[in-house]
């Protein structure tokens, strides 16, 4: 039976040598025959024309997602304080199941939902289409709220309650304490949980894909309309042959590197965690 | 006498702790603001035109799609959940926790967890869809969910596996039964409620795909009757209507369906939540 067993533990490692293999076997050869830095640094994504630049594909991953990082980190972190120190059992009983609710919602609901309410008001607003970049970090912001509170809210519970009492106790305010005490010993924590939203919304589609606009452009203002590398994929693969087709695949191990970079100082920070965890004991 | 103490303050933690409060309302009041909103609006669309057997471009039914929604779900937790349930108990129960292979094992299983929907997607496409000649089939899109679920199901299963005390094993071991019949009479029956966290939150994620779905399962409107069909989950289903941009009503109704599922879900796993703490 441990054979069993063991061949079923393998299987993961099987999917993700599998998924590894499709991708770079089609997406590095065509890497190479668009040029890596044609295709990287490109500034021109025209298929027809045989022009794969996907620049500011990346370019508008990385916006979007540090949109979706000012907006949602801080109202995470901070909904998170409000869970661990000023809300009431009572309310805790109805907040903590609203935030994962939230994280319970289908990516596509988020979507229709910005494309209904966000994107209007984005078009008075501005004088654009309101599909923009605007537009999509306010819903990744919202998606990744509930990544952060419970990471953070979990970090800051795990740490040392002596530190509050304590700074409590040498006269600092309640907030002081938190903030100047408590935070510094749950920082790994915390940083962790803003690394998986990073990874939660450089990943996400269906949401962005319906209110990015998808223009292949540099954003010129926050209202702009842009495309990230997933809508690049999603929208195209549709009717893409030949070294177009191929060209999606380069998006997408492109997109396995940022995520494996993600990934990769996600352990790295859980890693000190852990030995700074031994170290205090 | 009553000791007085005033509680202490100076400006900058009032305004700190007037914008934790507004966080929390902010993040109450999206959520209340979404679920209301598309209730307000989706709940009144819900005619019974949309809940015929077939699906026409007339009716553009959504019974078919929760249909092939169950069935997905069914069968994509058919594979995950033995695969998944036996990968960690090779993790928790058979392995030492230095060996090489467990420290692959992990990494393999953090990588899965962190691949963006559409990454599996197009892999399914060209794994199943294209180089196994299937097609878009429910076959793909179930192969495609289950490893992306997968992970899911190890971890929760493993942290559940973990919480099972020692001396469980020991007073079994103890008596005289095997390794085996532990696991399986005691252990797993104790974890029970962590694993079904575990397939709650499964059926969550296969409930809400779209993207790893589009090009596996495809869009066939109809019910699959067979593994070969194509066939669309009500996500799928939803973008389909909105991006033919003429269903918005229907659009409304499909999310509203979808929402209820999704708090259903959500309820079942903070009831089983309750019942975990209690043991």
């Amino acid at each position: 039976m441990k054979v069993v067993f063991l061949l079923c533990a393998l299987c993961s490692v099987a999917a993700v040598a599998a998924i590894c293999i499709f991708l770079f076997a089609r997406g590095v050869p065509a890497i190479a025959e668009i040029g890596p830095l044609k295709f990287i640094f490109g500034t021109k994504w025209k298929p027809t024309q045989q022009l794969f630049g996907i620049l500011p594909m990346i370019v508008g991953s990385i916006y979007v997602t540090a949109g979706a990082m000012v907006i949602g980190a801080p109202i995470g972190i901070l909904t998170a304080v409000f869970l661990y120190k000023y809300c009431p059992v009572k309310v805790y009983r109805f907040v903590k199941p609203a935030v994962n609710l939230l994280a319970g919602i289908p990516s596509i609901v988020y979507g229709f939902f910005a494309l209904v309410v966000i994107v209007p008001i984005m078009q008075i607003l501005s004088d654009t289409s309101g599909k923009g970049m605007l537009t999509a970090s306010i819903v990744l912001g919202l998606m990744i709220l509930p990544t952060i509170i419970s990471t953070t809210e979990s970090a800051l519970k795990s740490a040392d309650i002596s530190y509050f009492e304590g700074s409590l106790a040498l006269g600092a305010t309640k907030e002081r304490s938190i903030f100047a005490s408590v935070f510094p010993a749950a920082r790994s924590g915390i940083l962790s949980g803003i690394i998986l939203g990073v990874g939660r919304a450089i990943g996400e589609t269906m949401a962005v894909v319906m209110i990015i606009g998808n223009q292949t452009v540099f954003p010129k203002t926050i209202f702009s309309g842009i495309r990230t590398m997933t809508a690049n994929i999603v929208l195209e693969m549709a009717y893409a042959e030949g070294l177009h087709l191929d060209a999606l695949i380069a998006t997408a191990v492109v997109l396995f590197v940022f995520i494996m970079i993600i990934n990769l100082s996600f352990s790295c920070i859980k890693g000190n965690e852990m030995k700074q965890g031994v170290k205090n004991k | 006498m009553k000791l007085k103490i005033k509680p202490l303050s100076n400006p900058i933690s009032k305004i700190v702790k007037v914008l934790i409060y507004v966080a929390a309302v902010i993040t109450v009041a999206m959520l209340l603001f979404i679920v209301g909103y598309i209730l307000i609006r989706g709940v009144p669309n819900l005619t019974p035109s949309l809940f015929q057997w077939e699906y026409t471009t007339k009716n553009v039914s959504m019974l078919p799609a929760i249909i092939n929604t169950v069935e997905i779900t069914v069968l994509t937790l058919l594979i995950a959940v033995p695969l998944g349930v036996f990968a960690a108990i090779y993790l928790v129960e058979y392995s030492r926790q230095s060996s090489l292979i467990v420290k692959l094992i992990r990494v393999t299983t953090e990588t899965l967890t962190g691949i963006p929907s559409i990454v599996y997607g197009l892999f399914g496409y060209f794994a199943f869809v294209l180089a196994l000649g299937w097609g878009y089939s429910l076959a793909a899109g179930i192969i495609t969910l289950a490893i992306m679920v997968l992970p899911v199901i190890v971890r929760t299963t493993e942290e559940a596996l973990l919480a099972v005390p020692v001396s469980y094993r020991e007073g079994s071991f103890g008596l005289g039964a095997g390794r085996l019949r532990t696991i399986f009479k005691l252990i797993v029956p104790s974890a029970m409620p962590g694993i079904l966290s575990g397939v709650i939150l499964a059926i969550g994620r296969i409930v809400g795909e779209t993207a790893a779905l589009i090009y596996t399962s495809g869009t066939g409107s109809q019910t699959a009757v067979s593994l070969t069909d194509s066939a669309r989950t009500l996500s799928v289903h939803m973008y389909c209507l909105l991006s033919e941009g003429l269903y918005t009503n229907q659009a409304y109704a499909t999310a509203v369906v979808l929402l209820v599922v999704v708090i259903g879900i959500n309820a079942a796993s903070s009831a089983l939540a309750k019942r975990i703490s209690k043991i």
